[in-house]
């Protein structure tokens, strides 16, 4: 069923691309695509709030494949879970909410993919998972262009927004006021973001 | 008198129009009327006196089994029940097709439909895998165009049969979706703007894809009929102000289950607009803005204070519990309340609970605990459904319910008819005193959620709980059993659960005996479905004196065979057995991952996926 969801969501046009690797899977980046009970498969109690770990900058914008994997992926329950035991409905996720899925643009991506904010807990685990979701793209322009260094690749800010309507940089606000109060994203070309009019300093420095 | 005559020819062309399952008193007259001896009467048809008698006393026949006898009785009497059937229940949509069910039943009022199997809802079954409303809907359209009520469980609907239906049937009443899927938002909006007599639309537990379509601004504009409106699963945002001018101007509304794009602010406003409403779902149960502080809080209390009819409450599906004490009100008059989407603890259930003296339905999550189970059983002696749902669906979690609280629960609420408990740990003495204390179960399903777990006190298997509930329990129709249990377990249900109807068995058993026990033991037997259970081949075939009789049996991965289910099929002509395999998988062995078979007027059907085999 979860993996249905996933599957109806994708608005792709998505052509030469590597289907499988950029498949949207409701789960953490890392975990495996096993079909299982909703519930079960997203783990235990995810109520708590991070400190919102505004390491995104610190280095660089890139969006490049995370080195922060392990901290992002919650560890997943120590028995393998079976397929739909227990036998509890998926789409009836109860005592937690449920999904909250936004759109996300890459700038020159040619296509629109979803993802369901509410299995992150941090702004490190989505960063994580956008890496993943489009990175074959990176990977892609950075082939194409080859004076982008290997490193860094093609640098991108993550902006949003949110529900006044205003595009506002990733990481601005605590996780849950973000998760709350985003309406769609998109990873904008730094080049490009120059201009985006902040409603508030961004907490992090603008890289180079 | 030739009058009469015409009379009564006109009746049997064109459906009565008071027509309803439960009543036909216009009817009586006519009885009366033809059968007192007018002696001048010249009727050249005898027969067709006997039939319109036997058509107006039929009309009284309700129960669809009571009409199923009737039907065999003669030809004249399988004719007459088949025009006088107005609602037509048909638990597999594969057993018949709808060409022969509309060409024997032409004036259908109400269709009723079940397709997918219940383990499909566990992700046990590849999406795809059929019962589509197409085929029906098409049909009904063609041949039924008084249909007026559709209910439909576990199907696949589009949004293309949502607009069928609206522009195929003038006077179509009441829609009711549970667990179906594969329609949107924009379906739905086709749907309500086209079905102007529309009273009741219940969308349950189903899957709504959104499509972006603002559907609640499609209600035709005016007095609407509107009874019911459940949309709980519905997991879109809704055009809130449109809503409440919809609801300003349905007078009639009694049941209005919102979602969780609902907040308590426009709860307020809705329920101010809707004093009269019987059954409410709440939505989400809090604020919408985390910011706001200083606005006033409108007076939640009094809303519902106001509702002076209302009896079942469900919703908080994102619970605020400082909320909670607005319903103080109203506990003392529920009759059904479902806090299964509610995370709250002991402490915030008790100054509820306290109240619901009149409650029936109860369904709740496990952070209740043991604790809030007791709380129940102290004030709930009208209690005859209990459903406790897990907060975490794994298998070795942190147990917040157990034997405590179940044995509490059989201790206080002696009128249970229904019980449906999640836990991890249970014992066979908590089963055996709730067989005991609650001698009018009809529905027992616990389910132990770490496979194979023993009584947790004894380390025995829950073969005599379980034993004890299908002895003490004489009115057993359903059951579900779950834990460490081995063959003796079914040698029991085999010679006690006469009555039971549907089993659900996961995890269970120790070798085909199990399986026997139950196949020749439950002459009642209709639903059967197994998981992950040591039953091969040889248990397969100890059944073939009953498949008939039963709706179907489904099997996953137990010990069966591509050879022993041909056997089946060829023994079985009139059984369809579908083996099916996960889409990935090549034909690989003999074995069957999964067995679906039921019998069928139909033989295979043609729009089987590629993964389905029909043998």
């Amino acid at each position: 069923m979860s993996s249905e969801n996933g599957k109806r969501l994708l608005e792709t046009d998505a052509g030469c691309l590597n289907f499988e690797a950029t498949e949207l899977t409701l789960g953490l980046p890392g975990e495996p695509r096993v079909t299982s009970d909703g519930g079960a498969k997203l783990g235990s109690k995810r109520g708590f709030s991070e400190t919102v770990d505004l390491k995104l900058g610190d280095n660089s914008q890139e969006v490049k494949l995370g080195h922060s994997l392990q901290e992002a992926a919650k560890s997943p329950a120590s028995k393998t879970q079976v397929v739909g035991w227990p036998p509890v409905r998926g789409f009836a996720k109860r005592g937690k909410k449920s999904c909250k899925y936004v759109k996300v643009a890459v700038d020159g991506a040619p296509y629109l993919r979803k993802v369901d904010l509410e299995i992150y807990n941090s702004y490190q685990q989505l960063l994580t998972s956008l890496e993943d979701m489009f990175s074959c793209f990176t990977i892609r322009n950075y082939l194409n262009e080859k004076q982008i260094d290997q490193v860094n690749g093609i640098e991108y800010m993550p902006t949003y927004e949110d529900k006044d309507g205003d595009w506002m940089l990733v990481g601005d606000v605590p996780w849950q006021m973000f998760v709350e109060s985003c309406k769609r994203l998109r990873l904008m070309k730094s080049s490009e973001a120059v201009g985006l009019g902040l409603k508030t300093a961004p907490k992090y420095s603008s890289t180079n | 008198m030739a009058e009469q005559m015409s009379d009564d020819d006109e009746r049997q062309q064109s459906p009565p129009s008071d027509l309803d399952f439960t009543s036909n008193k216009a009817r009586t007259c006519i009885v009366t009327g033809s059968v007192s001896g007018h002696t001048e009467f010249q009727s050249p048809y005898p027969d067709q006196v006997l039939e319109n008698v036997l058509e107006n006393v039929l009309h009284f026949l309700t129960s669809r089994r009571d009409r199923n006898s009737a039907s065999l009785v003669c030809k004249s009497w399988y004719r007459v029940e088949a025009l006088t059937r107005s609602e037509l229940f048909i638990g597999n949509c594969y057993a018949v097709s709808p060409t022969r069910a509309t060409a024997r039943f032409t004036r259908v009022r109400a269709l009723h439909l079940k397709g997918r199997p219940r383990f499909a809802d566990f992700n046990l079954m590849p999406p795809d895998w059929g019962a589509h409303f197409n085929p029906w809907v098409l049909a009904f359209a063609k041949a039924c165009p008084w249909l007026e009520k559709v209910y439909l469980k576990r199907m696949s609907v589009t949004d293309d049969d949502l607009a069928t239906l609206a522009e195929s049937f003038l006077g179509f009443k009441e829609l009711v979706l549970v667990c179906c899927d594969g329609f949107g938002t924009s379906g739905l909006a086709i749907f309500v703007s086209k079905c102007r007599q529309l009273k009741v639309l219940d969308l349950i537990e189903s899957e709504v894809s959104d499509d972006e379509t603002d559907w609640i601004s499609c209600f035709p504009e005016g007095e609407s009929h509107l009874e019911s409106l459940i949309f709980d699963c519905v997991e879109c945002p809704i055009n809130f102000e449109a809503l409440e001018r919809l609801v300003a101007r349905s007078p009639s509304l009694k049941k209005l289950r919102l979602n969780r794009y609902v907040s308590i602010g426009q709860l307020y406003r809705l329920m101010v607009q809707a004093p009269q409403l019987t059954h409410l779902g709440t939505g989400s149960f809090s604020p919408s803005e985390i910011a706001g502080q200083g606005d006033q809080e409108p007076d939640y209390v009094t809303a519902f204070a106001a509702c002076k009819s209302l009896v079942c409450l469900s919703g908080f599906r994102e619970i605020i519990p400082d909320y909670l004490p607005a319903i103080y009100p109203i506990c003392a008059n529920l009759t059904s309340l479902n806090f299964s989407y509610a995370n709250i603890t002991a402490e915030q259930l008790k100054p509820i609970i306290s109240n619901c003296h009149k409650l029936q339905v109860f369904w709740v999550l496990d952070s209740i605990c043991d604790e809030g189970l007791q709380a129940v059983a102290a004030t709930c002696k009208e209690l005859r459904e209990l459903r406790v749902f897990p907060v975490d669906a794994r298998e070795d979690s942190d147990g917040p319910v157990s034997e405590v609280g179940f044995q509490a629960i059989s201790e206080g609420c002696r009128k249970l008819q229904s019980i449906l408990y999640f836990c991890q740990r249970m014992t066979n003495a908590a089963v055996i005193a709730m067989s005991r204390n609650c001698p009018d179960l009809v529905v027992f399903r616990l389910c132990i959620m770490g496979r194979h777990r023993p009584d947790h006190v004894t380390g025995e298997p829950m073969d005599d709980g379980f034993g004890a509930i299908v002895m003490n329990c004489k009115k057993l129709t359903r059951l579900a059993v779950s834990g460490l249990l081995t063959d003796k377990a079914f040698d029991y249900i085999g010679r006690y659960g006469k009555l039971v109807r549907t089993l659900s068995v996961a995890f269970a058993g120790d070798s085909d005996m199990a399986l026997k026990y139950v196949l020749e033991g439950c002459p009642q037997l209709q639903k059967l479905e197994i998981r992950d259970s040591p039953f091969g081949d040889a248990a397969l075939c100890s059944g073939l004196h009953h498949y008939y009789n039963m709706r179907f049996l489904w099997m996953s991965s137990c010990r069966l065979t591509h050879q022993g289910c041909q056997q089946i099929a060829r023994a079985m002509p009139r059984l369809v057995v579908e083996v099916i395999r996960s889409p990935d998988e090549e034909e690989m062995d003999d074995c069957v991952q999964t067995l679906y078979m039921y019998r069928s007027l139909e033989g295979p059907r043609n729009d089987a996926p590629k993964f389905v085999t029909i043998l």
